[in-house]
């Protein structure tokens, strides 16, 4: 048995194929189960599809590199608990295509950040975050405040994600640019139709411009919308303990 | 296997492997190494009947010591519970700033816990020292837009201002310019006229003019004599202290566009007794009523 071993060191084919066998097993024990094990995505309420202009601030999110500074990840760990709130689920990322858990904390986590300041200080904190933390050391986007959403991308974008298992419907995708236009815009006759598509979306103009639908607006609804979807009330956390 | 040859140099066995004629050591790996591998093996196989390890079918084998990161954190955060009820919870019962001034442990206890939960939560807006930015009220002084007592800053925390909240406090300063409630030279005259509330110098004429403007438009909320309402969160404007800056182009810009900061309701991140101890940090800060 023991000097079988030269085999496979006269064929080098025959390594290639062992060595993919004995490596894939680790991902196939650690990785593969937890696509179809029940408890890897907890069973929460609350949670919807990003709506197109979230969506389309998530992709400014991910293009600006916002992950190399700032996680989405709050750890069950007291300290985290504490100061950002309730530990991150995996249902609270399950739309996201990739996820923006990140590895890295120059700046704070954002897992939670929705609801906790005014579209106007995102505004100005992305404008000049040294005016309003005099601390930080994150670069300016005033940029986006002058770069518009190019509507008509947005249905691709959900089409994008409805192949890799976002349940967008097909009147989502059809409906993605008036939606965006519709979730700037408080007084639009869409409103209802739109909240009944994404629940409990914040409707109004994120960066005071009411004129144009900019990449500003869509990134602060983005950040508005993080972590406030999951209806924690009706969340048992004894049923999904890890 | 074929007995191997022994090197005659140092001694050791070869492999048997001999390329132009140069000859492979068998040497054995380290002893060392060796020892450190098998504990490894031992080492995960406890580990593995320990803690959760294995997938199955629809669950994972779970260990004996039933471990969860998640249980461990509710544990701890029950823990910080269980303490918080016989110190930050007896915040509860403060209705006033006199309640807590009659017991200097409460008082210590709610400066601690409000010091670090506004270095956390507000001093993104309101500054580390709660001296505020433009569009961002200075807590540190005696001008209040909704009232300095306990209870009106009690409020305003858990309920904000033009928040996400049913009971949040509501008042807007209308876009009177843009949205052409009021001519273009009115709102000049108007900046003339504002200016002149606390004592700026202005053009006389204009202020004239502005007057009778003033009492039918702003005085509503502002009151006729200018010192604001603090119901409505409108400004006093003789105090010369200004939110968004007393510059000519500033009031201006104030009377063309309209303001309406928000300041989001906390009951849904903080609880009543955090609450509590942050109305009565801030109400410390220097302008507590």
């Amino acid at each position: 048995m023991l000097d079988k071993h030269a085999i496979f060191e006269k064929h080098g084919w025959l390594l290639s194929i062992a060595i993919l066998v004995t490596v894939s097993i680790g991902g196939i024990i650690e990785i593969a189960p937890l696509f179809y094990l029940e408890s890897t995505i907890e069973k929460v309420e609350g949670m919807r599809p990003y709506s197109p202009l979230e969506l389309a601030g998530r992709n400014v999110y991910v293009r600006e590199g916002c992950y190399l500074c700032h996680s989405q990840q709050i750890r069950p760990l007291r300290d985290e608990v504490e100061r950002y709130g309730h530990y991150s689920l995996a249902a609270e990322s399950m739309y996201d295509h990739p996820f923006q858990w990140g590895s890295k904390r120059t700046g704070p986590d954002l897992a939670r950040v929705g609801g906790k300041y005014s579209d106007a200080w995102h505004l100005q904190h992305l404008i000049d975050p040294r005016s309003v933390v005099p601390e930080s050391v994150m670069p300016p986007y005033g940029f986006l405040e002058r770069n518009t959403i190019d509507l008509d991308r947005l249905a691709l974008d959900l089409k994008a994600n409805r192949a890799v298992g976002v349940p967008y419907t097909d009147e989502m995708i059809e409906k993605a640019a008036s939606d965006a236009s519709t979730q700037t815009d408080p007084f639009s006759a869409d409103y209802d139709a739109f909240l009944a598509r994404y629940p409990k979306a914040q409707i109004r103009d994120f960066d005071g411009n009411e004129g144009a639908i900019t990449e500003m607006d869509a990134l602060i609804a983005y950040l508005q919308v993080l972590g406030t979807m999951v209806d924690f009330e009706k969340y048992q956390p004894e049923e999904n303990y890890r | 296997m074929a007995e191997n040859e022994i090197d005659e140099h140092s001694g050791i066995e070869t492999t048997g492997h001999s390329w132009d004629g140069i000859k492979e050591l068998n040497n054995p790996l380290p002893r060392w190494w060796v020892i450190t591998w098998y504990i490894c093996i031992v080492f995960s196989i406890i580990y593995m009947i320990l803690m959760p390890a294995w997938p199955g079918i629809h669950s994972y084998t779970k260990g004996l010591r039933n471990h969860s990161e998640r249980a461990n954190v509710a544990a701890a955060m029950a823990d910080l519970e269980a303490g918080r009820n016989v110190t930050l919870k007896k915040l509860l019962v403060v209705r006033s700033v006199g309640d807590i001034e009659q017991d200097p442990d409460l008082l210590q206890l709610s400066m601690a816990a409000g010091a670090s939960l506004f270095g956390d939560n507000c001093a993104t807006c309101h500054g580390s020292g709660g001296q505020g930015f433009s569009g961002y009220p200075n807590l540190i002084d005696d001008d209040w837009l909704w009232g300095g007592t306990f209870a009106a800053i009690q409020q305003t925390l858990q309920h904000g201002v033009r928040a996400d909240d049913p009971e949040a406090r509501i008042g807007v300063m209308l876009a009177y310019g843009r949205d052409g409630m009021l001519p273009r030279e009115q709102v000049s005259d108007l900046v003339e006229y504002v200016t002149s509330l606390s004592g700026g110098e202005a053009d006389a004429q204009a202020i004239a003019r502005a007057t009778p403007v003033f009492a039918q438009t702003c005085a509503s909320c502002h009151g006729a004599d200018g010192k604001g309402n603090q119901t409505l969160g409108a400004p006093n404007l003789t105090d010369g202290i200004w939110l968004y800056g007393g510059e000519r182009q500033n009031i201006h810009e104030t009377l063309q566009n309209g303001r309406g900061g928000v300041m989001p309701a906390w009951t849904t991140r903080l609880s009543d007794e955090q609450i509590v101890a942050l109305a009565v940090y801030v109400h410390s800060l220097g302008g507590g009523e």
